[in-house]
């Protein structure tokens, strides 16, 4: 169930650029047809409602630009949300602006716990770095090998008033942890009348695709806990994102899940404001309005997405590119009101396509804009197999996978 | 570990010492094992076994694989006070007990309250007036005797099986038949089946289904008490059955690693269902496993009032001085079915069940002793009986009428607040409601 030791440090130690150019590049044979991949197909015959504007499938893009791109958005973060200036912040990668928002939520709360595997000597992802020394071995802890104990204990801590962050080393291994989650911390509040809560409850998560995780050190498990009412479950897309809504997490007076894009912890830089914020949670965020088509994606995905739209933009197709940031309870007015806009929708994800998010998302756009849409929803997933091992990049939904699809549901 | 356990043995046997050793005997043993990861260098005596996983183990040159924890295989031994006769047979702990008559009358009484209760809940359940229903029988003595050890502010996570717990601390007959029967008066808002209680002002944690769950979070609760340096504990009840699933496992392992002033009541009735302890474990029960995890651990006549009540505040006073968990397995039985879903006479005869209902019953035993005593007798015992019989009966005539839970509490509390979404869920529902009420009436 556990990942040598040796594969641990190669999760932590590994170089920016390294991990950059092994998740990313994209099978060369994929650039030209969406046949390959049909999962989810539109017909191309019909011509786009707006005459001759996308002669889209004529057109050679060249997509070695897109291969091998930096974990750094375009769009990273939104002035109105929060100010950030050269003097107030301080440029951090995701997992050094988790541990600082860890620190501050401990500084401001002096019954909040840290604990997990490995949490007191840094972590295997270094998030837990200096928090030991600052706050003591009493708060900041180790536990023994048990994810049903680690939540258990967590949901126990909770209940007793105090705030549990609870760290699980890969989501992969969130699953023993099941039972406490869904049976047991989703239902605390409502079982109980509101006699008793868990709200203080945070369970911290490394998700998502690295570029070699294989089965165990990949998977994207979202779409468990969608289904799971009195959770909360949020994902990051940024250094500068993950702070803000970490805080505002461990503050929510509900249990939450954090997923932490793991590619992201020393590939993505970004300033990061030094005093500690809260970005709210439910809320989706527009990286970048458009009026084609609305693109929604979370956490590293948004790199993928981006650079998509990138593709879409010299072919003529203006995107518009929502983070969702809170997978339960979504924003459906933000999507929604997009996709009015744009008659359009691509939702995408690395987890695997059938039961995924994207199809709550798929149906809640086509129930509330019946009326607006000019094609169908399209979800680009990964394939409805286990998370491969060599075969990754065929897997993920990459950037050539989500531009064709883009492609797809404007030329329809 | 081995010398842990050594240690750990000598205190079980010598629990009627004076407390001042056995805390002074945990701490010890608490210090031997921070020393253990500390104890790094052998370079020295390389002879000398310094595997981390075991420093203080020795080698031995005898080949010897052990699977108990007594050497000489012979189980753990039941710590008792009074004999099923009504009878002190351990006078030296007996002393101990600083409970007053009127306070071991007041137990007896609530033991036949918890008695009356269930015999009326279980006949309604049968004639079909409440939808599920799960009998004490057997077990109330371990039940208040326990809950009489511990101070009303410690924190209880239990299985389903602890009403009397619940009725020691307070909770009255009107609040069990208010969440039996969902009625508005419910804390719980008619959301959960029946005997899944909670009460906040009690430090009784709402009760759910799921086995086994409440022991790992009972370790968290017991957790903060520690770094709290609080003088309180936390008491975590379950049953045999639920010590198989994995949560005990965790809940054990954690609360000793992480120095948790967490209780855990075993409570050994000899069935899970239909499953006998046989088929349930090949070890020494539960309490053997105790040792195991490193924690101080005993086994007590859980139908003996006065063991359980002995055993559970020795076993608080330790785990607040010396900042860690013990465990006591209770071996009791189950003298009801399980349920009311349940037939026990498949499973097992009706003579044994009538053997512990009628001379085995812990109930009964309290009573020789207190007629023994001239504290009791036939009269008190039929104006007591007759008075809470018609005390559960007229509530159960008003529950069985009340008012249910408002429509709104089906989606409250699911969050602090309701979502959007929720909030139209809930909208739509009540106008399907206007539109064809009959389909909707009565619950």
């Amino acid at each position: 169930m556990r990942s040598t030791s040796s594969m641990l440090s190669r999760f932590s130690r590994q170089s920016h650029a390294l991990l950059a150019s092994k998740t990313n590049s994209l099978a060369p044979f994929l650039t030209s047809s969406s046949s390959y991949f049909s999962t989810c197909m539109v017909s191309k015959t019909k011509p786009a409602l707006e005459e001759n504007i996308y002669q889209l499938d004529d057109q050679k893009i060249d997509v070695n630009k897109y291969k091998n791109f930096k974990y750094e958005l375009v769009y990273h973060h939104n002035e109105n949300e929060i100010k950030v200036t050269e003097s107030n912040s301080t440029e951090l990668n995701l997992c050094n602006s988790i541990n600082m928002a860890l620190k501050q939520a401990m500084e401001r709360d002096p019954k909040a716990l840290v604990f997990g595997e490995d949490v007191a000597f840094g972590g295997v992802f270094r998030c837990t770095v200096d928090l030991k020394e600052q706050f003591g071995r009493d708060r900041v802890f180790n536990t023994p090998l048990s994810e049903q104990g680690i939540v258990g204990f967590a949901i126990g801590v909770a209940a007793m008033g105090h705030t549990a962050i609870a760290e699980i080393q890969f989501a992969d291994y969130i699953f023993p942890a099941f039972d406490q989650i869904v049976n047991e911390a989703a239902k605390y509040r409502f079982r109980s009348g509101n006699l008793f809560d868990v709200g203080g409850l945070t369970i911290r998560t490394p998700s998502s695709a690295v570029g070699h995780g294989g089965h165990y050190h990949s998977q994207s498990p979202e779409a468990y806990f969608a289904h799971t009412p009195g959770l909360k479950v949020v994902i990051p897309r940024n250094p500068l994102q993950a702070k803000g809504l970490l805080l505002s997490s461990i503050e929510d007076p509900n249990p939450v899940i954090f997923f932490e894009p793991k590619i992201l912890y020393r590939s993505s830089q970004c300033l990061v404001p030094n005093e500690a914020y809260k970005i709210p949670l439910e809320k989706a965020e527009i990286l970048k309005e458009g009026k084609d088509v609305t693109v929604i994606g979370w956490g590293s995905q948004l790199y993928v997405l981006e650079k998509a739209v990138e593709m879409a933009k010299e072919v003529g197709i203006d995107c518009e590119l929502i983070d969702l940031r809170t997978i339960v309870p979504w924003d459906i007015e933000t999507v929604v009101n997009s996709v009015k806009k744009t008659g359009r929708c691509v939702v995408s994800h690395e987890a695997p396509l059938t039961g995924g998010f994207g199809s709550e998302i798929a149906a809640t756009v086509q129930e509330k804009c019946f009326l607006h849409l000019e094609s169908p929803v399209v979800r680009v997933c990964g394939l409805d197999t286990p998370f491969p091992l060599v075969h990754e990049k065929y897997y993920i939904p990459g950037v050539v996978k989500c531009f064709e699809m883009i492609k797809n549901a404007v030329n329809y | 570990m081995q010398k842990a356990s050594r240690t750990v043995l000598v205190k079980s046997s010598h629990l009627l010492e004076k407390t001042s050793s056995l805390i002074a005997s945990t701490r010890s043993s608490a210090h031997q094992f921070s020393k253990r990861f500390y104890a790094t260098s052998c370079i020295s005596s390389p002879n000398k076994p310094c595997y981390p996983g075991a420093v203080n183990a020795t080698f031995t040159h005898q080949l010897e694989f052990r699977s108990s924890i007594n050497p000489d295989g012979t189980p753990f031994p039941i710590f008792n006070i009074m004999s099923n006769d009504g009878e002190i047979v351990n006078e030296e702990a007996f002393k101990e007990i600083d409970y007053t008559p009127e306070q071991v009358v007041d137990l007896y009484k609530t033991m036949i309250r918890l008695e009356t209760m269930d015999d009326i809940l279980y006949n309604a359940q049968r004639q079909g007036r409440v939808s599920f229903y799960m009998t004490n029988y057997g077990e109330e003595a371990l039940q208040v005797g326990s809950a009489s050890a511990l101070s009303p502010e410690d924190m209880i996570f239990a299985q389903y099986r602890e009403a009397g717990v619940l009725m020691y601390r307070g909770f009255t007959l009107n609040e069990f038949l208010n969440q039996c029967f969902s009625t508005i008066e419910d804390y719980g808002k008619g959301r959960q089946m029946p005997v899944h209680y909670g009460s906040k002002k009690l430090n009784f944690q709402t009760i759910s289904s799921p086995l086994g769950t409440q022991i790992p979070q009972a370790a968290g609760a017991g957790y903060v008490y520690r770094i709290q340096n609080s003088p309180h504990v936390c008491a975590c009840y379950f049953g045999e059955g639920a010590a198989s699933e994995g949560d005990f496992h965790a809940a054990l392992n954690f609360a000793s690693t992480l120095s948790c002033q967490t209780l855990f009541i075993c409570r050994n009735n000899g069935f899970a269902i239909s499953t006998p302890t046989r088929d349930q474990y090949h070890g020494d029960g539960i309490v053997a496993r105790g040792i195991g995890y490193g924690m101080p651990s005993i086994r007590v006549d859980g139908n003996d009032l006065f063991a359980v009540y002995y055993a559970t505040k020795r076993a608080r006073q330790l785990s607040i001085e010396s900042k860690g968990p013990v465990l006591i397995e209770f071996m009791t039985y189950r003298a009801g079915h399980h349920s009311t879903s349940d037939d026990a006479s498949r499973y097992r005869s009706n003579e044994e069940l009538m053997y512990w209902r009628n001379e085995q019953n812990p109930i009964i035993r309290v009573r020789k002793y207190l007629e023994k005593r001239q504290l009791w007798n036939d009269e008190l015992e039929k104006t007591e009986r007759d008075s809470n019989r018609k005390t559960v009966l007229s509530l159960l005539a008003k529950v069985e009428h009340a008012e249910k839970p408002h429509l709104d509490e089906l989606v409250k509390d699911v969050f602090d607040s309701v979502p959007p979404i929720l909030q139209q869920q809930r909208e739509w529902t009540e106008n399907v409601v206007k539109k064809y009420p009959e389909a909707f009436e009565g619950h």
